[in-house]
């Protein structure tokens, strides 16, 4: 069995990357949590506050924020003209547990390192990025447990369905 | 020491991510399609229909500057290159192009305001002004049905390897490059967007979206503003050398400038 635990703590890897290649710690690097991937999973909290569902719902319609439905259709009915880069998300509560979950909106390149999809809570590996955007992560830490709180009600077993 | 270990994993990691994701891969020629094949039936109609077609009152305004000269004793464009339509007929299918007289690439808004500095004796026009936009696509709009070419010109080979390195790796907040999207999933919608392979043909153009004519320029910032990177100035040597991959990346579809874009 596979059983690999190993901290990646990203603002690090910004700064071993950076003083790889002689220059300055990526600012802003150092305001990340770090962030412990376990089996494909990251089982902690980022910040010990539980997410609120409706608020994360809210960020993944948002497509100046969340951005997720440029990519993604999901169970949107308001929502007219959602993309097909990434799989729909109908479902996805009971496909992947909240720690997948969060992994995958952390840093996806860590399950696949050729995704397109966004890594929503890393600063490793970015260039030319622009000013409005310089030294900060895509999303704030409760932002993401609230994402991840809200694509857990996403269940395609009938029983589960959170209440409307 | 355990930690040292992992920080050069990571660094490692990094260095990957940096390079840029694995990749479908460039598109063989003869699967290229220009973004009007995409198009809905009604743009393209605007497109293909002269009267409808909005761009037209820019190519005018080119016509006139064309044959106008600057000041009484400059001569005009027309002066020195005559009728446009056999002088400057093929031209913009193989631009850019290399400049011997600045030793670097140029794309055809540079010609134009070079031929306006070394030739008119002018001031060159702002970019994105409608003089350079409606010059340039009047010159382009006499190569339209040609198919680019790829110009066989060394000199033209750091350019382009720089534009491929662009075009590939990632960039800006979100981490993308050009070429997931514009290789590696054409055909694909992006919110409402449906994804062109990404063909600079009809440029300058006239984008609904904007109201009005733009360059391959505006329309790479754009691209790179979406991707939340700092887009390159106008004119930089990093859009002219993306253009230039760009064209390469095009062969042999048609010039359609003036051409029309959601
Ligand atoms: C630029 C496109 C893009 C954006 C934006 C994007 N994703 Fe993704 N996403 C993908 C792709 C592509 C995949 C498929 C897996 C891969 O390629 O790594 C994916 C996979 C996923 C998965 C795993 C799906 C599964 O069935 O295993 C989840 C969950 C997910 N995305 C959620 C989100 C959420 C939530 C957002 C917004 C906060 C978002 N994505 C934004 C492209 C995107
Ligand atoms: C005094 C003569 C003269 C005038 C006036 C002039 N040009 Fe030129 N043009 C040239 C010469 C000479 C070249 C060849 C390259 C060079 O020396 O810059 C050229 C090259 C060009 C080319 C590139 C042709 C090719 O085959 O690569 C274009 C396009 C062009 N001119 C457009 C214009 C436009 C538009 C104007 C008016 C704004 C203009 N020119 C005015 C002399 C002139
Ligand atoms: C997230 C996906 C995405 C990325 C990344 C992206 N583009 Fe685009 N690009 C698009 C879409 C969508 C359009 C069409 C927009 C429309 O018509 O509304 C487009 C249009 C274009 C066009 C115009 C094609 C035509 O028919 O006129 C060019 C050229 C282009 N992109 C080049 C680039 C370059 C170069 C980059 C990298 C700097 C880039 N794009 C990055 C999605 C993307």
């Amino acid at each position: 069995m596979r059983r690999r635990l190993y901290w990646l703590w990203i603002g690090c890897a910004v700064l071993a990357a950076r003083v790889e290649a002689g220059e300055e710690a990526e600012p802003g690097a150092e305001r990340l949590r770090p962030v412990a991937i376990v089996d494909g999973a990251i089982p902690a909290s980022l910040t010990g506050v539980p997410g609120d569902p409706a608020r994360g719902r809210a960020l993944v319609v948002d497509r100046t924020k969340g951005l997720c439905l440029l990519c993604h259709a999901g169970p949107f009915p308001e929502e007219r003209f959602t993309g097909n880069l990434g799989p729909a998300l109908d479902g996805i509560g009971d496909r992947l547990a909240p720690g997948a979950l969060r992994l995958r909106l952390v840093d996806g390149r860590v399950l696949n390192p050729d995704t397109i999809m966004p890594s929503y809570y890393s600063l490793a590996g970015t260039t030319r990025v622009g000013a409005a955007w310089r030294d900060r992560p895509v999303l704030e830490p409760q932002e993401i447990e609230d994402i991840v709180a809200f694509l857990a009600t996403l269940r395609d077993t009938p029983s589960e369905r959170p209440a409307p | 020491m355990r930690r040292s270990a992992l920080l050069v994993l990571a660094a490692l990691t990094v260095a990957d991510w940096s390079a840029g994701p694995a990749r479908a891969g460039e598109i063989p020629p003869a699967e290229r399609r220009s973004g009007f094949d995409t198009m809905s039936p009604d743009i393209q109609a605007m497109q293909r229909d002269g009267m409808a077609n909005p761009a037209l009152l820019w190519l005018e305004d080119g016509a006139d500057l064309w044959a106008k000269a600057p000041a009484p004793d400059r001569p005009a464009c027309a002066g020195c290159h005559g009728e446009a339509g056999l002088a400057m007929r093929g031209v913009a299918t193989r631009y850019p192009a290399w400049d011997a007289a600045s030793a670097a690439p140029i794309d055809l808004q540079g010609r134009v305001n070079a031929c306006r500095r070394r030739h008119q004796g002018a001031e060159p026009y702002p970019y994105e002004s409608r003089e350079l936009l409606g010059l340039t696509a009047y010159v382009a709009a006499q190569s339209a049905g040609l198919p680019i070419t790829v110009p066989d010109d060394s000199r033209l080979g750091a350019a382009r390897a720089a534009g491929r390195a662009l075009f590939t790796q990632r960039m800006g907040q979100l981490g993308l490059s050009c070429a997931a999207c514009h290789d590696d999933h054409p055909g694909r919608r992006l919110g409402a967007a449906a994804i062109p392979q990404g063909h600079p043909t009809g440029y300058p153009l006239y984008r609904l979206e904007w109201q009005g004519v733009g360059s391959v320029q505006r329309r790479l910032r754009n691209c790179m503003t979406g991707m939340r990177a700092e887009p390159f100035g106008y004119g930089a040597p990093e859009f002219v050398a993306l253009e230039r991959y760009l064209m390469d990346r095009a062969a042999p579809l048609a010039i359609e400038t003036p051409a029309v874009r959601p």
